[in-house]
């Protein structure tokens, strides 16, 4: 996985939107965007961050700023640094595909922010909060909590490449919107699940309209 | 043996004590996955955990539990003390580990 390699591989699969979540960290949302951009593609910049209950929220904006500023908050309440023998390196790249260098955060571990502060922070950026592979029981936000908290204002859930479109709108629809998306941490993947908007054009502001269903704007499957 | 027998024999700390602290515990299920006791989890039993979100009072309520054991000193959120008031559902506190709550529970129930 490196940007130019990521890009190349969206283009190929005939994506036209990336949404590129780090665990914990959008280092590396730069690079993306600017890769995708010489391709014509669209990427929202995100963190999928891992709330004090040990559940996935998929943290997603429309600027690059804001996502560096929930990183910020996400980073001073992650504690531990990274064991690069256990988890790995976390290598922070440029557009060109060049090492930078390595984030020393644990970013596998999980924050000190309740699910409530997690989904609270991203609404004040302005961000959508998706809970990730609501199918999984491992971080699932139903597998750690038992079922989704009635008061938790999610813009979406998210089921993974695991579960059909038609099984999951059974399972958690209606009332919430509904996206699929491959997860890919390795290049192969990308692609494998993903979901089919009717929008204007390929931006985060016209996703936002799309889960809310306004404007004719929706969530096609 | 009673919920309040129990919590005097572990030395707990009672943090929400609205409820039946005389409720007649039928044994223990130690998880940290709610939906794990949503599953497993038995009418009466303690339940050992080291989660503090609210969803623990609905869980504990839905499956008929005698209490909840925190664990770690973990401190419930504001809004699981409320809920927990509301529902009557008693959470007791421990600096132990689960491990040592468990093992020290299910030698007490034992006798």
């Amino acid at each position: 996985m490196s940007p130019r390699n990521i890009v190349a591989e969206a283009k190929r699969k005939e994506l036209d939107i990336l949404g590129i979540c780090d665990h914990n960290s959008a280092e590396n949302a730069e690079a993306l965007i600017e890769a995708a951009g010489r391709l014509g593609l669209c990427v929202l910049p995100g963190l999928e961050i891992t709330s004090q209950e040990e559940v996935h929220i998929l943290a997603l904006f429309g600027e690059l700023e804001a996502a560096l500023s929930m990183q910020e908050r996400v980073y001073a309440s992650l504690p531990g640094e990274n064991s690069e023998s256990v988890f790995g390196q976390q290598i922070i790249a440029n557009a060109e595909d060049e090492v930078l260098g390595f984030s020393s955060k644990f970013l596998a571990g999980a924050t000190t922010l309740s699910l409530e502060q997690v989904v609270g922070f991203i609404h004040v950026l302005r961000g959508l909060a998706v809970a990730s592979h609501v199918d999984r029981m491992g971080f699932g936000i139903i597998g750690q909590l038992g079922f989704i908290p009635p008061r938790l204002d999610l813009d979406a859930l998210e089921i993974s490449l695991h579960m059909s479109w038609d099984k999951g709108q059974r399972q958690f629809g209606p009332g919430r919107p509904l996206i699929s998306a491959s997860d890919a941490h390795f290049l192969d993947e990308i692609g494998q699940a993903a979901t089919e908007f009717l929008l204007e054009e390929g931006t985060f502001d016209e996703i936002k309209m799309a889960l809310k269903g306004i404007k004719n704007r929706k969530i096609i499957h | 043996m009673k919920l309040r027998d129990l919590s005097g024999q572990l030395s707990l700390n009672i943090l929400q004590a609205q409820g039946d602290l005389d409720v007649s515990v039928s044994g223990g299920y130690t998880s940290d996955l709610l939906s794990d006791v949503m599953a497993y989890g038995k009418e009466k039993n303690v339940w050992i955990t080291c989660q503090t979100h609210e969803n623990i009072v609905a869980i504990a309520k839905l499956k008929n539990l005698a209490g909840i054991i925190l664990v770690n000193s973990r401190k419930p959120d504001q809004a699981t003390m409320q809920k927990a008031r509301e529902e009557n559902v008693v959470i007791l506190g421990t600096s132990e580990p689960a491990f040592a709550v468990t093992g020290a529970l299910y030698n007490l129930l034992k006798k």
